[in-house]
């Protein structure tokens, strides 16, 4: 009961007189290096600032440009096509990983299969081996369902496809050192308690994996923003093509590029402060005490400084 | 009823590999008896707890739990392996300790007790977490229902886990060495629990280096080494007057 502890010195300990303590004024040691190394550096980022300055560059076409029709279009295309990728890489990482550790010996060779394929080509190839599946399946028969391959494998699906099973291969690898990650009395305290494999691991084990799940799955997603751009290949009208073709009509080709970069690094920093309070939701019960949000850490800087003023 | 056993062991064996834990136990546990198990690290003590409720499968021998066959159905001269619902259908009924809390970090003590009877028995959320709460004030950690375990003391945390195993009303509970991973001054809160349980008449098998507790609470005591029962009897007679030469040499040490 600490926190009961009375302040104000009652009359009967009252302290003896107080001596302030002699506070040390020492002279800082002087630290010319970091001098040097700051003055450089300032140097070569303002030669960096004035090259661009001085470049042939029609600034004026960026921010004309910026927020285009055809560019909003792209970036919403991009936006589409990372999430719903991302997504079905979670699921598919998520199934893979179960696969992957389960006792069954022809489940988890099947993951291990996937995870090998998939992992192992390049993302570029694999979008374009589902834009060309019409050319050894020009027909899709699914029994139910009868169609030209080539009106089925829209831009959308093949950048799906592509991407999403790309995804799921890497998701699958984080989600199975995630499960790993969670100590195995958890699953034995689980057990005893009656509860079967399937509550254990929705219950028990992903919720704790999830903490070292999602660091990595917040890096994979930010990967995911931009190398969506790789979809150019099948055909798919997302930011950076749409930058291209703005490019193709107006000759503004760098201009256009600067435009498409400016929108990735919006995305990205946007979802790095999401995947900050995520990270932070996952935390409870780890930490004994949650780290404060930017919101709260700014709110309680202002406090402390009226404070000050005062 | 008081005539069969809550638990039989017949011959039980157990090997990890090349590595042969347990050697052939023979030993029964009256419903309502606290049975402590005593002996040196190795000598299978906490294997034997975990063959009860089936953590691990034994090799040889045969394993009851009132009256019930542990982990397998026999029919006629052959026994079936039982899948695992029927497994966890089973350990329901038994509730465990164990040395290192096993609380889940992620839920708040109260979370925690309710977990198993909203999962395993469907118990509504309000139902169970009235008695949840009810089960922290016996274990006195009512007023620290809404903490996760990392804010919790070591003996706070073990006193979870007693009211989280007792929430599933179990007719046997184990004891893993509940003790060992507390700081000296923590033992006594957890020990109180053990001792109020016991007078009400539930039947514990306890692993533990306590000799004061299975003194004191204790209606037998088994003394094991490596892979066997060495010593069996009252605790007090066991523990002063000690009758092989390998209990006399572990007692010197310990007390």
């Amino acid at each position: 009961m600490t926190d009961k502890l009375d302040k104000t010195p009652g009359p009967a300990d009252a302290a003896p007189e107080q001596v302030p303590p002699d506070i040390i004024r020492a002279i800082p040691v002087r630290h010319y290096g970091r001098w040097v190394s700051a003055v450089v550096v300032v140097a070569v980022l303002g030669a960096l600032v004035y090259a661009f300055a001085q470049g042939n560059v029609r600034w004026a076409t960026v921010t004309d440009k910026l927020f285009d029709g055809s560019i909003l279009t792209g970036l919403w295309h991009t936006i589409l096509i990372s999430v719903v990728s991302m997504a079905v890489g979670l699921i598919l990482g998520v199934l893979f990983a179960v696969m992957r550790l389960s006792k069954n010996p022809v489940t988890s060779s099947v993951a291990w299969l996937y995870i090998w394929f998939f992992r192992g080509t390049p993302v570029y190839v694999q979008l374009l081996i589902w834009f060309n599946l019409a050319l050894i399946f020009p027909i899709l028969n699914l029994g139910f369902y009868k169609d030209y391959m080539t009106a089925v494998m829209t831009p959308f699906l093949a950048a799906l496809l592509g991407l999403g099973l790309n995804e799921g291969a890497y998701m699958a690898e984080i989600v199975r050192a995630g499960i790993q990650s969670v100590d195995e009395g958890q699953t034995e305290a689980s057990h005893a308690l009656g509860m079967t494999q399937m509550q254990t691991m929705r219950r028990v084990v992903l919720p704790q994996s999830m903490r070292v799940i999602i660091p990595p799955t917040g890096n994979e997603f930010i990967n995911m923003l931009k190398t969506s751009s790789l979809v150019v290949a099948v055909q798919y009208q997302d930011l950076l093509r749409s930058a291209q073709d703005v490019a193709a009509t107006s000759f503004a080709v760098m201009e256009m590029l600067f435009v498409a970069s400016i929108w990735y690094l919006a995305l990205t920093s946007v979802f790095s402060v999401g995947q900050y309070y995520l990270e932070r939701r996952f935390a409870r019960g780890s930490l004994r005490s949650l780290p404060p949000t930017p919101l709260q850490r700014i709110k309680s800087n202002l406090l402390s400084l009226s404070h000050w003023r005062r | 009823m008081t005539a069969q056993p809550m638990v039989k062991a017949e011959g039980v064996h157990k090997s990890f590999g090349p590595a042969h834990i347990l050697k052939g136990i023979d030993l029964e546990v009256a419903e309502g008896e606290v049975f402590c198990l005593i002996g040196p690290s190795g000598s299978g003590k906490s294997t034997f707890l975990r063959c009860i409720n089936h953590l691990e499968q034994i090799n040889a021998g045969r394993l009851y739990v009132d009256g019930e066959l542990v982990g397998y159905r026999q029919k006629g001269d052959k026994l079936y392996e039982l899948k695992d619902s029927e497994v966890a259908l089973k350990r329901r009924d038994i509730g465990m300790v164990f040395q290192r809390f096993n609380l889940f970090p992620h839920m708040t003590a109260v979370e925690n007790v309710m977990e198993a009877p909203v999962q395993v028995k469907r118990e509504s959320k309000a139902v169970a977490r009235e008695r949840a709460l009810k089960l922290l004030d016996r274990v006195g950690l009512a007023d620290k229902a809404g903490n996760y375990p990392s804010q919790l003391s070591g003996g706070q945390q073990q006193r979870v886990a007693i009211a989280r195993a007792l929430a599933m009303d179990p007719k046997l509970m184990l004891f893993d060495e509940p003790t060992s991973a507390l700081d000296p001054e923590l033992v006594g809160d957890v020990l109180d629990v053990m001792r109020g349980l016991a007078e009400d008449g539930m039947t514990m098998i306890v692993v533990t280096h306590e000799m004061g507790f299975a003194r004191e609470v204790g209606d037998s005591l088994v003394f094991m080494d490596d892979g066997v029962v060495v010593e069996a009897g009252h605790p007090r007679d066991v523990l002063t007057n000690p009758q092989h030469d390998r209990t006399k040499s572990f007692l010197s040490k310990v007390l």
